[in-house]
Parts: structure tokens; sequence; C-alpha cells
């Protein structure tokens, strides 16, 4: 070992040792700046390999064309238009599945499985059990998600009701289907594995329930390498309008892969924007730091150069270092990233119900954390080396000149009286070197700052479900109708003893378009000024539904690029299906879906249809809530009823468990970082002022007054970096929010007292944690050794 | 710790069998081999000897810097070896003054301030003003350390030392980092202090012409008192031959 490595070599690694805690806290630092990195962009490849190996195994359609009865031969038209690779057609309804310990049916989405073999599009994995045989009417396949949220098994038997007609049901298998990795029942916002179905059944069953013999009622496509979509979708509506076609759409209005391809949306503007802030402060640490160690090894130095070394020679020495630590910091970060990225993506696999994983980091985050970090080593590194090459060596052989602090002014008149001896000492060094001070407390406030950004986040999850569940919508529960029946209903579900407030709501399918962006999804009809359900501009005002135009929410303004005094045209998919130019009247401040609002008597007058509902909000009287269910399950025409407590739980759910569950991660990393650079702050201090504070306990200060000299500075560094660090922490906490918000869901950009205060909080905590630590050091300082070294 | 009640019909320190021992086992270094010695109050005492013999070792635990690994050491009546930290502390701020060979000045309190940063925590110090006067260096008062000269640094070093009118001054190569002019000169100042205040001076050095001024001379070798001579005749600062 001695033959192979050099004596500056051997100092090097003496070196790292003597300032392994600090090396270890950079280096940790980094670490986690290259974990985020590496961790989250192999969570979005992950994902997305996954999900289109998912989508090509199982042969998932691009278009969906749903309509009211289409003889099979029709199919034969459709296979033959430009583009087209594949076709299928299926029967599918809607149906009240009831099992024995739910009161209230759950909507289900029936499916036909082919007579012969697997389905050309749109195949299903069978998870477990066998294949109902084609022969068996009474034989299905449950969607497992289902299956396992209700505790469902092979050989569990179920009762629905399709198309009025109750039958029995044998379950034989669970399935599971890119189709319906998110499942959502129709009016609802919220997928909820416990409270939507999907029943796969043989296509005689299904055609029989729903009189389709002979017919369908949705045709599957599959496009051609580089057909055009938008053609082959106009295309097939062309073919399809005369039978009552509902208007085809293709994969990315498809329900499932929408709130997927957000989720993953969502992860891939996290993994771009959070990661580099973590990598940005950790190499913004790094920098502060090497400069500082750089700035304590100057003696040494000029004593190398007295030998004979070069500046070259010199300089590479400290580079090594600095590599070492940065190198040493990005390769562990990766190797946690790569470890934490599979466990994630473990879980996320879990969740959203891949059947297998494929996980593929991303190579170009290694090289990135790699590269970012052995930059800002070498950035903090430069400026200092640049003061090596004018260090003359005889500087290193004389005693050290004591810093000059004469520019700092006497202490007269009111400091003179304030300010004893120790006090001048903090506020002098303070005063004669500004900047560097100055950096330190930059230092902090960017640990600040993150913090805050993290912790707003976390308020700004609970802020949207607050919001959403307790502000905008005040209701109990939300019924939904099979059809759009005669307001009629509403007095009906009023005389219902135990129910307190009603109010109806009329739901309707639409094509929203604006310039070049469109958007499928409903136009929500309202009261004008609805007491339950209701729209809100960002000061928390209600907004009054006018006779004319559409209200929309902040996300769909933003996907549609509209603002108020634009007119946005509205096909609507249902009924008569008219096309309405609607002026945008006010933007609501949604923060859960992309909704658009209407007057109720508007939109039933644009349909023609006056005097319609398709589903009403209750406000229940909690001890009658059973009674109230029982009789609305009685009621002819209702297809389900949501509670509002099961919504918020799996919004919850889906926040807490998706996408969403990044942020406590994040929040944690955060902390750590806060920590890091508080402590190495006060590392540095300490190791500046380690002669001082020995020769202040020999001259009989005790330990507390030697330590106010440290801690004092500490300390107000520390509190100079509060305000500055609550300054950037709002720039952090817009861009973080910005980041974790997705279509399904906004973050508002919460930058509060509590936020602000909570992050400073543990940013005290960092600063008495690490001063405590420093303190321990300075009590156990070697008095006799300390004064013996120079400077 | 009380002021002692009469200091000077006390020896200012006794030690009787006191070692240090600096490790274990093998590599373990005996840096004092058993040391008895009396210091009588108010001589001024030079401590020779070379590298590595132990005085530096005998005055850091005689100053309270520093634990013996056995044996006694009192100052006046207290058992310097039976104190615990705090009281060491409290010793050293009461009692002592000392003067490095590197100054150890906080370079961000002018001289005066330096002064007063012991005179804050003293019992019964004197003017600051009149320490600095001492040492001839009221003028400067005013000045930082970075715009001092190495000898007038230590002079300031020295005035701080005193300034607390403590009972023994302890002075470890005060002026290992000076020239002879400039090391005179600070040699005078300490007899000075010695003559003017009565204060006990012991003082660690390499330069063997310095024993000429003490009253009592103590040579060191491997870690043990070799002998204690003391000086009929004294010089004085001045005279020394460098």
């Amino acid at each position: 070992m001695v033959s192979l490595l050099s004596p500056l070599d051997r100092k090097l690694l003496r070196d790292l040792w003597r300032i392994k805690g600090q090396a270890s806290a950079i280096a940790v630092v980094i670490a986690l700046g290259v974990m985020t990195l590496v961790m989250m962009t192999g969570i979005v490849n992950t994902l997305e390999e996954t999900r289109t190996a998912y989508y090509d195994r199982y042969r998932l359609a691009d278009i969906f064309a749903p309509v009211e009865r289409a003889p099979e031969r029709t199919l034969e038209r459709l296979a033959e238009l430009p583009g087209v690779s594949a076709v299928e057609s299926r029967v599918t309804g809607m149906a009240l599945v009831e099992i024995a310990e739910e009161l209230i049916p759950i909507r289900a989405q029936a499916v036909s499985l082919p007579e012969h073999g697997p389905a050309w599009l749109n195949d299903i994995f069978l998870a477990e059990g066998r294949m109902p045989n084609p022969d068996r009417a009474d034989e299905v396949l449950l969607l497992k998600g289902f299956a396992d949220a209700r505790e469902l098994r092979p050989g569990a038997r179920l009762s629905a009701t399709m198309n009025g007609a109750r039958r029995n049901f044998h379950v034989t298998g669970l399935a599971q289907s890119p189709e319906f990795l998110y499942t959502t029942a129709p009016g609802e916002l919220i997928p909820d594995d416990a409270r939507f179905a999907v029943l796969w059944m043989s296509q005689d069953t299904l055609a029989a329930a729903y009189d389709m013999q002979g017919a369908f009622n949705e045709a599957l496509v599959a496009l051609e390498r580089g057909a055009s979509e938008a053609a082959v979708l106009d295309a097939v509506d062309h073919v399809l309008d005369p039978l009552g076609g509902l208007g085809a759409y293709g994969l990315a209005d498809q329900q499932s892969n929408f709130f997927i391809s957000e989720e993953i949306n969502g992860a891939r503007s996290t993994s771009v924007s959070v990661p580099p802030i973590f990598l940005g402060v950790s190499a913004f640490l790094l920098y502060i730091v090497i400069n500082r160690i750089v700035q304590a090894e100057r003696e040494e130095i000029g004593l190398l150069k007295a030998f004979g070394y070069t500046d070259w020679e010199v300089s590479a020495h400290y580079l090594k270092l600095m590599l070492v630590i940065a190198i040493g910091g990005a390769i562990f970060g990766s190797g946690l990233g790569i470890v934490s990225g599979r466990a994630m993506a473990g879980v996320y696999q879990e969740y959203y119900k891949f059947p297998f994983l494929v996980f593929e980091l991303e190579p170009r985050s290694f090289v990135l954390g790699l590269a970012i970090s052995i930059i800002s080593a070498c950035a903090g590194g430069f400026g200092v080396l640049r003061g090596v090459f004018r260090l003359s060596p005889a500087v290193a052989m004389r005693p050290p000149a004591p810093a000059d602090y004469s520019r700092t002014g006497h202490a007269a008149g009111l400091s003179r009286r304030l300010l004893d001896q120790p006090g001048r000492m903090v506020l002098r060094r303070l005063q004669r070197q500004p900047g560097r001070m100055f950096g330190a407390a930059i230092g902090i406030a960017t640990g600040m700052a993150l913090s805050v950004g993290m912790i707003g986040v976390q308020v700004g999850f609970n802020q949207t479900i607050e919001l959403s569940f307790s502000v905008l919508d005040r209701s109990d529960a939300q019924i939904t109708f099979t059809h759009a029946m005669s307001d009629k209903v509403i007095y009906e579900l009023a005389r219902l003893p135990g129910v307190e407030e009603v109010e109806p709501v009329r739901y309707v399918s639409v094509l929203l378009r604006h310039d070049f962006h469109d958007h499928r999804g409903a136009i929500n009809g309202q009261l004008s000024e609805p007491r339950l359900a209701r729209a809100m501009d960002n000061k928390q005002r209600p907004l009054p539904l006018p006779e004319q135009g559409i209200v929309l929410s902040t996300t769909l303004a933003r996907v549609l690029d509209a603002s108020p005094g634009d007119t946005i045209t509205a096909e609507i998919r249902e009924g008569r299906r008219p096309v309405l130019y609607l002026p945008v009247v006010a933007v609501a401040d949604s923060l859960l879906g992309s909704p658009a609002y209407m007057h109720i008597d508007a939109l039933n007058g644009a349909l023609n249809e006056p005097g319609r509902v398709s589903g009403a909000y209750l406000r229940i009287d909690e001890d009658a809530a059973e009674s109230v269910f029982r009789a609305v399950r009685d009621m002819p025409g209702v297809a389900g009823i949501g509670l509002k407590q099961d919504m918020r739980n799996s919004i919850q759910s889906i926040m807490d468990s998706g996408m969403g569950a990044m942020r406590f991660i994040m929040l944690g990393i955060a902390g750590i970082v806060t920590f890091g650079i508080v402590y190495n702050s006060a590392r540095i201090a300490y190791a500046e002022r380690a002669r001082d504070l020995a020769s202040l306990r020999v001259i009989g200060f005790s330990r507390a007054e030697a330590a106010f000299v440290l801690l004092g500075e500490l300390g107000l560094i520390t509190l100079t970096a509060l305000p500055l660090g609550a300054l950037m922490g709002y720039g952090m906490a817009a861009l973080v929010s910005a980041a974790f918000s997705t279509e399904v869901y906004s973050i508002p950009l919460m930058f509060d007292a509590h936020t602000v205060g909570t992050a400073a909080l543990a940013v005290l905590v960092s600063a008495a944690l690490s001063g405590w630590l420093v303190k321990r050091d300075l009590d156990r300082i070697e008095l006799v050794s300390a004064l013996k070294t120079r400077e | 710790m009380p002021k002692p009640s009469d200091t000077k019909a006390l020896p200012a320190f006794r030690t009787a069998g006191l070692t240090k021992t600096y490790g274990t086992g093998k590599a373990a270094v005996h840096a004092l081999r058993g040391v008895d010695l009396e210091v009588p109050s108010g001589e001024l005492v030079v401590l020779l000897g070379p590298s590595g013999s132990g005085k530096s070792t005998l005055l850091n635990i005689l100053g309270g810097l520093d634990r013996a690994t056995s044996g006694d050491a009192y100052f006046t009546d207290h058992e310097l070896t039976a104190m615990a930290d705090k009281e060491l502390t409290l010793y050293r701020r009461d009692h002592v003054g000392f003067v490095f060979q590197f100054y150890n000045l906080m370079p961000s309190l002018t001289a005066e301030e330096n002064v007063e940063l012991v005179t804050e925590i003293a019992h019964n110090p004197m003017d600051p003003g009149k320490a600095l006067d001492l040492v001839g260096l009221g003028e400067r008062r005013h000045h930082f350390p970075a715009q001092l000269s190495g000898g007038e640094q230590q002079r300031v070093a020295i005035a701080r030392a005193i300034a607390k009118q403590p009972d023994v001054l302890f002075c470890d190569e005060p002026t290992g980092a000076l020239d002879s002019t400039t090391g005179r000169a600070v040699l005078k100042v300490l007899a000075d202090v010695n003559a003017a205040l009565g204060t006990t001076v012991l003082m660690v050095t390499h330069a063997a012409a310095t024993a000429a001024m003490a009253h009592r001379v103590i040579h060191f070798a491997d870690g043990a008192i070799r002998d204690v001579v003391p000086n009929a005749s004294r010089l004085a600062p001045e005279q020394i031959e460098w």
C-alpha cells in the first residue's frame, strides 16, 4: 500500500479520515439529491414501460366506439376503414350488483367475452380461477380489484340487476385488464375499487340481457402503425352515427388510461422539477463547504508549495479530496436511488394493479447526478484554488498574522455599553466577513425553503380535500339515475323522512373545444345559487351560475387555454347532440377533476329536455341515513348512491398511495437536507474558531461562556436565514405544488404562517441540535494542543 | 474558590510524586515520572530542559489545563489534583494568568478589549488602561492585533494576563516567536510585573540565557527534575545575552 500511494495521496486519505464527520454529512446530502433523481426517473420509466408492455400484451384498443345498437356486419365496414388494423365488437351494459353486506347496490359494467378463444382486442389476464363456460349463462369473471376490495373469491355468488331483470351469478375467476386499471362509477369523479365492479360473461348471455342478439353496442378499433387517430375517429363516427353512435374516442380519453396517465404525468413533472431542487441545494452546500475546507488548509497549501509542489499538483490534490466526497456521495445516492426506486416500483405495481413489472432505470439520471455533483464540487474548489496560486510559500513559514478587524470600527457609545467582549467578538466577525456569513445564512435559508416547499405541499394536499369536501361540496350523499329523469323525483326525495336538503344536478357528457385544445368530460347543470355542491372563486366566494354561459374549473380553463370572455364550443354527446357556443363567464377554483358548470335550465334548454335531472345531492340527518338509503334503493331509476365520506376516503387513498405518496418521502429528505446544511454550518464555524475558543477557556471562561461566542454566531446566522428562507420558500412552494398537481387533483400553493412556522421550527431545532453537537466537541476540546497550534 | 488568606506565607505550588502518562501499554509515554517540587510565592522561576523533558506538562498541570495521572499538586492550600472541571475553570479565572508562544489574542477585539475580556470576569481586576500602560502599550490601546507587531501582541497578551492581578503567571515560551530585542523587552515586562505586583511567575523556555534573570532555575530531563538552582545574583533582562 505504501508503495502504491504517493505521500500526497496518503495525506488525502488521512485528511478525509480527519474530516470524516463533515465529509459524510456532505456526501449524504449529495446522495439524497442524486437518490431522488434516480428514484423518480426510474419510477416514471418503469411505470411507462410497464403500462406500454401491459397494453401491448393484452392488445388494448386505440379507439373505443360506443353505439346504441349496430348489427354485427357493421364490424366489417369498420375493419375496411383505412388505418384500421383490427376490430372487435362487444356488448356492454350497466348493472347493479348486490352483495351481502352492502345496503346500497354497487354499480357495475358488464362486458361480453368472445364465444371462442381470447379477444382480438382488450384481452383480459385471468389472475385466479377459471374462465366461464360459454354454455353456462350464470358464470362470470369479476374484476380482481373489486373482488379484493370486497373480499370476494372464485366460487362467490352475487346477484346483478341488468336491464331491469335480476339474475344470480357464480364467480368462476378473477380477472385484470389494462382497460380497468382504474374504475370510476359514471358521474363520479374519483376512482374507487370498492364502488365499481366489472363483470365479464359470455356474449350470448349479455346479448340476451340487453337485447343485442346479432348486434353489438361497442366497437373496439386498433390502428395501423402511423395511422392518424383523428381521421379514423371521424371515419368510425361516420359509419356508426346513423346507428346511434355515441361518439368514438381515443385511448387518451379512456377513463382508466386517463387516470393512470395523469399519475404518470404527475410523477414525471415531479421527477423533472423536484430532484433538481434537491440536487441544486446539495450542490450549493457542497460549494460552500468545499470552499471553507480549502480556506482552512491555506497554510498547508503554502507549505506544500514551499516543498516544491507545483500549483497544479497542489490543486489536483485538493480537487481529488472534493471529488472523492462528491463522487462517493453520487455513487451512494445512485445505489440508494436504485434500491428505493425498485421498492417504490413494487409498491406502485401493486397499487396500479399491473400483473407484471418492467423495472427500468433512466441511465441519464446517473450521468446527470454524477455530473452535477462533480461540477459543483469543482466550482466550490476553483474559487478557492485561485487563492492557492496567489499564495506565496513564505506566508506559510511565518507565524500567521491575525485576521484584520480594524475596518469593523471601534465600539463606541451605545454598542460599547450594550455589548460585552464576547458579544463584540460575535458581532465583529459578522461585520468583517459579511459575505461568508451571508453565504452561510443563504445555505441555511435554502434548506429552510426546501422544507417550506415540502411542508406546503403536505398542507396543500389536506387543503384540497378539506376544501373539496367541506366547503365546495356540503352534501352527504350523491344519487345518480340510470337516465335523465323528470325533476319530480327531486320532490319525492325531499319528502323522504331524514332528507334535509335536495339539490338537482344534470350531467351531460360533452366534448369541449377551444382553439386547438379539447377536453372530453361532462357539464354539471346546477341551480343558479346551489347550496350543497358549489362552484367558488379563488377567494372561496360562491359563484352564481348565470342563465347563459359556462363556468370552467381552473384546471379545465388551463387545459382549454380559455379565460372569461372567450367562447368555447361544447359538442354534447347525448340526446339530439347539439353543438353549443358558450361564453366563459367565470373560472371556479375546483381542486378535484376538471368540472364545468352551467345553469341547469340553460343546459336542459339546449338539449330541448326541460325539467330533467340525472342526479341529486342530498343532505341527510345522520340518524335516519339507513332508512333514507333503503328508500332510495327501492326508487325506480336510481343507478347508485355515493357517500361523500367514501369519496373523501378514496381520494385520500389515491393521494396517499399513488404518486402523491412521494411527498412523504420528499418531506423526509427535505428534513435531512435542512439538518445537513445547518449542521455543516455549525461544524465549519466551530472549525474556524476552535483556537479562539480554547484560548477563552484557558483564560478562565466557563464552557457556557466560551460556547456563547460560537453559538451566538450560529444563532445570528440562523436568525438571518429565517426571513430569507421564508422568502425563498414561497418560490419553492409554488414550484413544488405545481409539480405535484395533476388533472385529477390540484395542489394549491400553501404559503401560510403554519407552513413557514413549521419550517422555521425545523431549522431552529436543527440549529439547536447542531449547536449541541458542536458544543459537546467544544466541551471536550484539548486545551493544551489547541493552544500549541498556530492557526 | 476563596482567595487564600495569606498566600505569601504558603509556597505558591507544592507537588508530590506527580506523574503524567499519555496512552497505555507499550505506546505509553511518561511525560512526568514523579515530580516533587516547591515553588515559593512571589518568585520568578524558570523551567529549563530539552523538548519532551516534561516542563510544559508540569506547567499545564499547575495551570489547570491538564490533569495529572497520579500524585498531588497544590496551589497554596488548594489541591489542584482533586479539583473538578468547573473548579479548575474558576481557578484559572481567579488566580492564573497565561502567556503563550503564539499570543492567542482575539483578532476581533482591540488591545484594550482583549484585556477587558479578562477584567470583565475577574474579581479584583486592575484598570485595563493601566495594564496596557504597564507593558508600555497605553498609546496603542485601540489597535487591533493585526495592527500590532509580534512583540506588541505578546505584550498585550501579558497585559491581558496581569490585568486580573493573578497570583501566578504562567508563560510557555513567551519569547519563542520573537527576535532578541523584542524578546528582551517582553522579559523586562515580566520581571517588572514580578517585582512590582509580587506575582509568582513560572516560565518555560528553551533559551538557557533567560535563566540568569530568575530567582530559581529548575532543570528538567526525562520527565523528572534534575536539579533546582537558586540564583544568588540575578541579571536584569536587558543584560541577558541571547
